[in-house]
C-alpha cells in the first residue's frame, strides 16, 4: 500500500481536493439526512394539522426535551470515543431525588445544584477510572453504575417527592418572551448554551480532537502521544456531569423527584445520538446531529399527541423503525466512502 | 491450589460458594431440602426456579457474545413471546384445552425464531454492529408487544400453559427441567460438534475465520436465532408463572442480568472463548444475591446498590489488571481470596 502511494505522489495530490470534498460531504450526509427528515416531518405535520406550523410547536420541541438534549450531548462524547454510558437515565433520577430531598429539608438551591453536579460528575469520573485503569468494558461498568444510581434513588425514598422551593418553581414557570408572541423556558437557553460549549470543545480544543482520534483508532492515538487515558476518563466524567445537569433540568420541568423517573432515558439518548449520525463504533459524528436526533424523537411524540387516536406504544415502534432506517443509511454511506 | 485458582471458573464458583455460605450462616436451614406433597422444596430450588428465565437467556447470550456480538433485544422478545401466546389463548374458543396451550407455545417459539432471524439478518447480512442492530428490536419490540396486548395485561387460565412456569414434574419444577434440557442441548451441540469451536473462531477473528473458509454469516445467524429461541422460552415461563402477559414489565432489564451473568461467569465481552457452565454459575450468583438480600434482612430498597457493589467486586476480581495489582500487593493469590471473602461479608 505505502510503496504505491509514494510512487505516485503527483496523481494523489491532484485528486485529493476533489476526493476530500466528496469525503467531507459523505461525512456530513447522515446528519444532513436527519435534518432533512426533521424538516420533512415538520412539513407533513403542517400539512395534516394547520396548527402544527407554528413557531411555538417548534420551540416546544426544545422546551419538552431540554434534559434529553443535554444527555445526548454527554452521550455523544462517550460514543465518539467508542464507549457507551448506560447510567445516564439512573443518574438523572438520582439527581432529581437528591435535589428534591435536600430542597424539602430547606437547603439553599445553589448548594443543592452544586452538590448534584458534584455527585453526577463524581459518579462519571469513578466509572471512567474503573473503565480505564482496570480495563473493564464500559458496558458492564456503566451498567453497574446504573444499578448503583437507581439503587441509591430507592434508598433515598420510594415515594415521589414534590419540589415547592422558590427558585425551582420560578425556573419551571419562567417564560422568556421572544418576538412574535413566542417564548422559551430558561432551561432551553441553558441546554443550547451547553450544546454550544460542547461544539466548541469538540471542534476547537485539543481535548475534542483527542476524543475523535481515540474513536478513530485508540492505538494510533496512543502512539501519537495523545493523552488517551486522561481523555477517556474525562469523557465519562463529562457524561455524568451532563446527566446531573439533565437531572436538574428535568426537576425544573417536572417539579418533583421520583425514583422511577427517567427509566429507559439512556436508550432515548443513545437513539438520538445514532439517529443524529454518530457511529457507535466511534470517531464519526457531530454534537449538532445529536440535537437534531433529539428533535426528531420529539416530533414523533408531537405527532402522536396531535393525532390522538394512536396509542403511546407507537412512539416506541416508530423510534425503532427510525433507528433501523438510519443505521441502514449509515451502512450505505460507509460503503460508499470505503 | 494455584492452578485451581487460575481456572476461569474458580472465581465465579468461589463467589457463589461465599454467597451461599453467608446465607447458611444467617439462616441455618438455608441449604436444607424437603419433600412435601411429592414436590421438592427449599431455598436452593427457589433460586433455581426463579433464576430459570435468566439462565436460559444467559445461555443464548453466551453464544452470541462468544461470536463477538451482543443481544439487547431479549427482554423485548420475552415480552412479545408472552404477549403472543397469552393473546392467542385469550382469543381462542377453548381457552383451557391442551391443544390451545400447545399452539400458544408454538406461536411464541415461532415468533422468537422469526425475531432471531431478523437480528441475524441485520448483523450478518447487512453488517450492522450487534449492539445497534439489537437496539432496534429492543426499542420497537416492547411497542410491538403492547400492540399485541393492546396495552392491557392479558390474564389467561389454562392449567397446561400454567405448568410451564409453575408446574412440577418428577418432584422438580418444570422450569428447572426445561432449563436443564436447553443447557444440555446447547452443551452437546456446541461441544460434541465443531459448532462451538467455529463460534469461538468467529468471535476471535471474524476476518481470519472467513478467509479460512468458514461460513461466518451462518454461524452468526445461528447464535442470534438460538438466543431469540431461549428468550421466547423464557417469555413463556415468565408469562405462564403469573398466567398473564405484561408487555411493559415482562423481562424488563433481563438482558442486563443475562449479560452480567455471562461476564461474571468468565466469558469475555470481547468474544472468543466461552463457558456455558460459567454462565450458569454467574446466573446463580445474580439470583442468589437477590435471595441473600432477603435472608440478611437488608431492606429491599437497597437490593440494587448491593447488587451493583457485588457485580463490581466480581468484575474487578476477574479483571487481569486488578489481579496483577492484588498480586503485587500480596505475593500469593491466596490472601487475595480471603480478602475478597472478607469484603463480601463487610458489604
Amino acid at each position: 500500500m505505502s510503496p504505491l502511494s509514494t510512487l505516485t505522489p503527483l496523481a494523489v495530490k491532484e485528486k485529493s481536493p476533489v476526493r476530500n470534498r466528496i469525503r467531507g460531504g459523505a461525512r456530513y450526509a447522515p446528519t444532513l439526512a436527519t435534518l432533512g427528515l426533521f424538516i420533512a416531518m415538520f412539513a407533513v405535520g403542517a400539512g395534516m394539522y394547520p396548527s402544527f406550523l407554528s413557531g411555538q410547536v417548534f420551540l416546544n420541541l426544545f422546551i419538552d426535551n431540554t434534559f434529553l438534549i443535554v444527555l445526548a450531548v454527554g452521550m455523544t462524547f462517550v460514543i465518539l470515543t467508542g464507549g457507551i454510558d448506560l447510567s445516564v437515565g439512573a443518574v438523572v433520577a438520582l439527581s432529581m431525588m437528591v435535589s428534591a430531598t435536600l430542597l424539602q429539608q430547606g437547603w439553599n438551591p445553589a448548594a443543592v445544584v452544586f452538590l448534584v453536579l458534584l455527585i453526577g460528575g463524581g459518579l462519571g469520573l469513578l466509572m471512567g477510572l474503573i473503565i480505564q485503569y482496570f480495563d473493564i468494558q464500559p458496558f458492564i461498568v456503566t451498567l453497574a453504575g446504573m444499578f448503583l444510581a437507581r439503587g441509591l434513588c430507592y434508598v433515598i425514598s420510594l415515594d415521589s417527592i414534590p419540589v415547592t422551593e422558590g427558585f425551582f418553581t420560578a425556573m419551571a414557570q419562567a417564560q422568556i418572551p421572544l418576538p412574535g408572541d413566542l417564548f422559551v423556558s430558561p432551561g432551553v437557553l441553558l441546554a443550547l448554551g451547553i450544546v454550544a460549549a460542547a461544539f466548541y470543545i469538540l471542534h476547537h480544543t485539543r481535548f475534542g480532537r483527542t476524543v475523535y482520534a481515540i474513536g478513530g483508532n485508540e492505538h494510533s492515538a496512543m502512539l501519537m502521544g495523545l493523552p488517551v487515558t486522561k481523555t477517556k476518563v474525562l469523557v465519562y466524567a463529562l457524561s455524568g456531569f451532563c446527566s446531573a445537569i439533565a437531572g436538574i433540568l428535568f426537576s425544573f420541568y417536572s417539579l418533583s423527584g421520583y425514583s422511577l423517573a427517567a427509566q429507559g432515558m439512556e436508550l432515548d439518548a443513545i437513539a438520538a445520538v445514532v439517529i443524529g449520525g454518530t457511529l457507535l463504533t466511534g470517531g464519526t459524528g457531530y454534537v449538532l446531529g445529536s440535537v437534531v436526533g433529539v428533535l426528531v424523537l420529539g416530533i414523533v411524540q408531537t405527532f402522536i399527541a396531535y393525532d390522538g387516536t394512536l396509542s403511546s406504544w407507537w412512539t416506541k415502534i416508530v423510534i425503532g423503525a427510525l433507528l433501523l432506517v438510519f443505521i441502514l443509511l449509515q451502512r450505505l454511506f460507509a460503503r460508499k466512502t470505503a | 491450589m494455584k492452578s485451581l485458582l487460575k481456572n476461569r471458573l474458580a472465581w465465579p464458583v468461589i463467589a457463589l460458594a461465599a454467597l451461599l455460605l453467608l446465607n447458611q450462616i444467617f439462616r441455618p436451614d438455608f441449604l436444607a431440602l424437603r419433600m412435601q406433597d411429592g414436590h421438592l422444596y427449599g431455598s436452593l430450588i427457589d433460586i433455581m426456579r426463579n433464576g430459570a428465565p435468566t439462565i436460559l437467556i444467559a445461555l443464548g447470550m453466551t453464544l452470541v457474545i462468544a461470536a463477538r456480538g451482543i443481544d439487547l433485544s431479549v427482554g423485548a422478545i420475552v415480552a412479545i413471546a408472552g404477549a403472543g401466546s397469552c393473546a392467542y389463548i385469550a382469543a381462542s374458543p377453548e381457552p383451557a384445552s391442551p391443544v390451545t396451550a400447545a399452539m400458544a407455545v408454538l406461536i411464541a417459539v415461532l415468533a422468537g425464531l422469526l425475531l432471531g432471524v431478523w437480528n441475524g439478518f441485520l448483523v450478518s447480512t447487512i453488517g450492522v454492529q450487534p449492539i445497534i442492530a439489537t437496539l432496534v428490536l429492543m426499542t420497537a419490540g416492547r411497542g410491538i408487544a403492547q400492540l399485541i396486548t393492546d396495552g392491557q395485561i392479558i390474564s389467561v387460565s389454562n392449567d397446561h400453559y400454567k405448568a410451564i412456569g409453575a408446574g412440577y414434574l418428577f418432584t422438580l419444577p418444570v422450569s428447572i427441567l426445561i432449563t436443564a434440557a436447553v443447557f444440555t442441548l446447547a452443551t452437546v451441540l456446541t461441544r460434541r460438534t465443531a459448532l462451538g469451536t467455529l463460534i469461538e473462531a468467529v468471535g476471535i477473528n471474524p476476518v481470519a475465520s472467513r478467509l479460512a473458509g468458514l461460513r461466518s454469516r451462518n454461524i452468526i445467524w445461528i447464535v442470534y436465532i438460538f438466543s431469540a429461541f431461549c428468550a421466547a422460552i423464557a417469555g413463556l415461563m415468565i408469562s405462564s408463572n403469573v398466567t398473564a402477559a405484561d408487555a411493559n414489565n415482562a423481562g424488563l432489564y433481563i438482558e442486563m442480568d443475562a449479560i452480567l451473568a455471562v461476564v461474571i461467569g468468565g466469558t469475555s465481552l470481547a468474544g472468543g472463548r466461552y463457558t456455558l457452565v460459567g454462565t450458569v454459575v454467574g446466573a446463580f450468583i445474580i439470583q442468589t444475591l437477590t435471595t441473600t438480600v432477603y435472608t440478611l434482612g437488608i431492606p429491599p430498597e437497597v437490593t440494587l446498590v448491593f447488587k451493583a457493589l457485588v457485580v463490581l467486586t466480581v468484575c474487578l476480581l476477574q479483571a487481569p489488571k486488578a489481579r496483577n495489582l492484588l498480586r503485587s500487593l500480596k505475593a500469593a493469590p491466596k490472601p487475595a481470596a480471603k480478602e475478597a471473602a472478607k469484603e463480601k461479608v463487610a458489604i
